[in-house]
């Protein structure tokens, strides 16, 4: 990866390309290189929608390689729904085609003077920018079936729904899995309206005639891949649990645990979550001929996903993580799978992210504007208001705090203004912790420490009290940053906290690939400097300390049945980020 | 006798069951619990007593409700 591709969508007589040495960017990927890009390059106070920002695409270090799991891309840009910067990360083929393509990062930037609609081909000889106006207001999964007609099936595409043409502040961009469909999603923070504004529909990677990316010392690389695999393998989470059941797994460790948020954060516990775990999942899924396990991309050995099939046995949707089940489902008061998996493929489908929309929808709900429990009024909302960009589809596309304010609602669940994923922080404290401090607005992805707090995983941080939780997230939120750098799917963080000789493993693979030697300090270093930058953004962009903080409802509406509040003191999440 | 309600979960389930009002002796702890239904103490990833974690040496009184769960993760 020692190319940068730079296409300003606003150049006089139509866009224009350029590629660019990679320089300090060759040995660095995925959310390191977006970040960094994005911090030098794009004013921290400009729109997020206007020709200013740009939209950065990163594969990760290891991406296009034969590392298992490196399948991860990043997309950077400054967020049109946290006004601060964004990194949002998925799965699917695109960052291994990419990868291989050679590029270590593509730079959309500008903004076009027409109202043209554009299609962007890579191949290892040349990159063509075409019109096609053709493709408006197309949700992703006909767009690709309609692309797949002139690029063919040996493609990796990223794509933007109709959501993302109307710049919605939850767009999603959509990649494609190895079945080509277009259900791994760069969700958080509206990437999509980002692409949208640069108008760009689809990005489509054929890597014909490109071989995998080659290490600097294959023989030590190939025993690293071993070991690292074998690792993932052997550990109970990686090897057994998340093929089995997947995320959603978690429904009922949560919803026991007394974490689950229900009916918009107002108890800790739903009655109807049995319904919707799991297991009831992975069974039904089995039932109807569809799959608990299956990989979001080539090379993924933990294969967490899954196929979920309607009564017919007819693909609906693939199998809804945990967050979306949890934001359509309890969230929303909605204890029904086949909903939930509808509103799961309109998500897709539309490209808007499943967590924003559900947590949307379950606040439009606490404004009245229906029921909760209202199955047949969620799929509504979502497929004819935000899928039609109604007025109202407008205010939910625009995500939960747009939404809270349109309705008057009081209880509105967003730091930065970004929705909270399933994890409430009253039960929950050290994942309070990441959702009030991450340079990317409420993510439990940036710190996960539901891990040690309740799944007891890379070790033991009482979930219930105060203590210890600051220092927990922050060195999860340090280390998840240089992942994030390297494209592994962050569910390789469980056997790795647990099992030092796969770390190394980890480690070893990113020093043969480059012909360095890598240090878990080295990994550290690389998560402060990336977390550093984007602070700095966020600053100037103007975030202050006061925008580090849960909504104040968590401090003061115990939660059942712990009957607890939030109890992480303002100071201490003000001593998140001194280190040294 | 103590009336205990025992909820399983994910692989624990195959071969047992969902849940279940139990009923053992006074003084029953979650480890006496655990070995009766045949469960390996190594596999055992969470234990949730009334929604708090507990470890295997705690005691059980009536009516409590115990989750048991393998070595879980998602996210
Ligand atoms: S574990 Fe799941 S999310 Fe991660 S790469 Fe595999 S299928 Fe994708």
């Amino acid at each position: 990866m020692d190319k940068i591709l730079r296409i300003n969508m606003g150049a006089s007589g139509g866009p224009s390309q350029a590629v660019e040495k990679a320089g300090e960017y060759t040995a660095l990927g995925g959310r390191a290189t977006t970040s960094m890009i994005v911090a030098k390059e794009v004013p921290p106070d400009c729109h997020p929608l206007g020709a200013e920002n740009k939209l950065v695409i990163a594969p990760g270090m290891l991406s296009g390689t034969a590392a298992a799991m490196s399948g991860r891309i990043s997309v950077g840009c400054k967020s049109p729904l946290t006004g601060g910067i964004k990194e949002s990360n998925a799965g699917g083929q695109a960052a291994q085609v990419m990868a291989r393509l050679g590029y270590a990062a593509i730079i959309l930037e500008g903004k076009p003077a027409t109202d043209d609609l554009y299609k962007i081909h890579i191949d290892k000889d040349k990159v063509t920018i075409s019109v096609d106006n053709s493709l408006k207001l197309m949700d992703n999964y006909p767009l690709v079936e309609k692309l797949r007609e002139e690029y063919g099936d040996k493609v990796a595409y990223m794509t933007i729904g109709s959501a993302g043409e109307r710049k919605m502040a939850a767009a999603s961009i959509a990649c494609s899995d190895p079945e080509l469909r277009p259900s791994r999603h760069c969700g958080r923070g509206g990437v999509g309206a980002v692409m949208g504004a640069k108008q760009v529909k689809a990005i489509i990677f054929d890597d014909n005639g490109c071989k995998n990316r080659q290490p600097k010392d294959p023989e030590k690389y190939k025993a690293a891949n071993r070991a690292y695999v074998e690792g993932i393998r052997k550990h109970a989470v990686s090897g057994e649990g998340l093929p089995a059941y997947g995320t959603n797994i978690l429904t009922n460790v949560l919803n026991e645990a007394g974490g689950y948020p229900t009916n918009n954060f107002k108890t800790g516990f739903f009655e109807g979550g049995t319904k919707i775990s799991g297991e009831a999942q992975a069974e039904l899924e089995i039932k109807r001929g569809g799959l608990a396990t299956h990989g979001c991309h080539r090379g993924c050995v933990i294969q967490c996903s899954g196929i979920y099939n309607d009564k017919d046995g007819k693909f609906l949707t693939k199998q809804p993580e945990y967050e979306t089940v949890w934001s359509h489902g309890g969230h929303c008061g909605i204890d029904d799978l086949d909903t939930i998996a509808m509103l799961d493929f309109l998500d897709d489908n539309i490209g808007v992210d499943t967590i924003e929309m559900g947590v949307a929808v379950g606040v439009a709900m606490d404004g009245g504007v229906i029921e909760f429990g209202d199955c047949e009024g969620a799929i509504r909302l979502v497929r004819d208001e935000v899928g039609k960009g109604t007025p109202l589809g407008r205010i939910l596309g625009g995500g939960a705090e747009l939404t809270g304010k349109a309705f008057a609602v009081e209880r509105v669940p967003v730091v930065k203004g970004q929705a909270l994923p399933a994890y409430d922080p009253r039960t929950v404290q050290g994942i309070g912790v990441t959702y009030a401090t991450s340079t990317m607005g409420a993510d439990h992805t940036a710190g996960y420490a539901v891990a040690t707090n309740i799944l007891k995983v890379g070790g033991d941080v009482d979930p219930l009290k105060p203590e210890g939780q600051v220092d927990l997230s922050r060195n999860l939120q340090i280390a998840t940053t240089a992942i994030d750098a390297t494209g592994m799917c962050l569910f390789i963080a469980f056997p790795i906290l647990d099992q030092p000789e796969t770390f190394d493993a980890l480690l070893d693979l990113l020093g043969s690939f480059y012909g360095i030697e890598m240090t878990g300090d080295d990994v550290v270093a690389l998560g402060k400097k990336v977390l550093t930058l984007e602070r700095e953004f966020n600053k100037k962009a103007g975030f202050g300390a006061e925008d580090d903080r849960l909504p104040r409802f968590f401090k003061t509406e115990p939660l059942a049945p712990h009957n607890l509040t939030f109890a992480v003191k303002d100071e201490e999440l003000d001593e998140l980020y001194n280190w040294s | 006798m103590i009336q205990v309600n025992v909820k399983l979960f994910a692989s624990f389930r195959i071969g047992r069951f969902d849940r279940e009002i139990r009923e053992y002796p006074q003084a029953t702890t979650v480890a006496d619990v655990v070995k009766e239904l045949g469960i390996p103490e190594g596999e055992i990833g969470i234990l949730l007593l009334n929604s708090v974690h507990v470890d295997l040496k705690r005691q059980l009184v009536d009516k409590d409700v115990l989750a048991i769960f393998p070595l879980v993760g998602g996210g």
